[in-house]
């Protein structure tokens, strides 16, 4: 501090405003209102296949509403983490360089971790 | 990585013990944070002991009482002594609050005192406040307007006028936006419940003509997006005020002209 002979409003004013944050905030809104139905729905999938072997599980998610409900339900979710986990990212991490790599690896696990979910959801009900 | 434990030289150690007052009958404990920029040692918790019956019934009163009868060297602000200037905000019982609005009676055990979390101490429980000032005049608190001038005044209806209140009361002791953790962790980019609550202050104003500006200025994932609506603000407000609504209110603007 001793070293910044910037005045106090000089620092606060920074760079200037983002003009961005809204989309951001309205889409982690959106992500969590589909996350409610979509999630009951997942609860719901999971609980008929308990107990079925891998034919009765291969049919029931095969069925068109079944394997959409889930491709749906993995792309809402994962999409939420991602914002989500950006959030706790910018609120906890500083550093010029820490900060903006930790998000570009947050997208780069999200966007895996939804592809990686629906391949193996695909596979399983298709099996290609 | 934030800084989750406070560095070394700024940890607490054990402080004096203060001489008992004699011939007192109701005696209170007082644990006071103190820290003299001058000695270069870390800084140490005082135990004072206050005859109740000798000094008025608020926190405030005791510290008075220790500075006029123990020791004249324990230093704090205050000024008006009855909630209205802001002066006397400290961390008092684990809670940021008035000292002049806080009752002694309130509080079980020892009374602790501290000053304000989260920001750099000037001396015992006088924090330095330039930031979170700065941060208040960076959101322009005066009536922006472009139409010319009114010979008389700009007007304003009743219905309009009530649309401020919650807002006008706040006297900017920083209670809040040092017990914010978002502040905590960002407060050289997070405006803070106060500066955003003054801000709203003026974007309700219906006679201000510079709500997109004011928008503009606060859409900004750091300045207003910190929030994240966990009210230690309106909980810590020794006014009442609720900050946290307010910062919903100017998000619900935001959303309001994009979607």
């Amino acid at each position: 501090m001793s070293s910044d002979l910037r005045t106090p409003l000089a620092r606060v004013g920074g760079l200037g405003s983002a003009r961005s944050g809204t989309g951001h905030f309205w889409l982690q809104r959106v992500t969590a209102v589909a996350n409610v139905p979509l999630t009951i729905a997942f609860v719901v999938i999971l609980a008929s296949l308990f107990g079925r072997n891998q034919a009765a599980a291969q049919q029931i998610l095969g069925t068109p509403l079944v394997a959409i409900t889930m491709l749906l339900f993995i792309g809402s979710v994962t999409f939420h983490m991602r914002l989500g986990m950006q959030i706790v990212i910018e609120d906890y991490i500083h550093g010029e360089i820490l900060r903006p790599l930790l998000v570009m690896a947050n997208t780069f696990f999200t966007i895996g971790i939804g592809l990686a979910a629906a391949y193996a959801l695909l596979k399983l009900s298709f099996g290609i | 990585m934030v800084q989750l434990t406070l560095p070394k030289n700024s940890k607490p150690t054990e402080g004096r013990t203060w001489a008992y007052p004699t011939g007192a009958r109701d005696v209170r404990e007082y644990k006071v944070y103190r820290w003299n920029p001058d000695d270069g040692k870390n800084p140490r918790i005082d135990t004072y002991y206050v005859d109740s019956g000798d000094c008025g019934p608020m926190v405030l009163d005791a510290l008075i009482w220790i500075k006029n009868n123990i020791d004249p060297t324990l230093t704090f602000r205050r000024s008006c002594r009855e909630g209205v200037c802001g002066s006397c905000a400290m961390n008092i019982d684990g809670s940021n609050t008035l000292a002049c609005t806080k009752h002694a009676g309130e509080i079980g055990g020892a009374v602790k005192i501290y000053p304000l979390p989260h920001q750099p101490v000037v001396k015992d429980l006088v924090p330095d406040l330039t930031n979170f000032y700065a941060q208040y005049a960076s959101i322009e608190p005066w009536l922006h307007t472009k139409s010319p001038t009114p010979e008389k005044e700009w007007k304003q209806s009743h219905d309009d006028r009530v649309k401020l209140d919650g807002l006008y009361e706040c006297i900017l002791c920083a209670c809040c936006s040092t017990s914010c953790p978002s502040y905590w962790w960002n407060s050289e980019r997070f405006l803070g419940p106060a500066a955003l609550l003054q801000a709203s202050r003026w974007i309700d104003d219906s006679r201000d003509e510079a709500k997109g500006e004011r928008l503009d200025n606060l859409e900004d994932p750091f300045r207003l997006y910190r929030c994240h609506t966990i009210m230690n603000c309106a909980k810590a407000c020794p006014k009442g005020l609720n900050p946290a609504k307010a910062i919903a209110g100017i998000k619900k603007k935001m959303v309001d002209r994009q979607v």
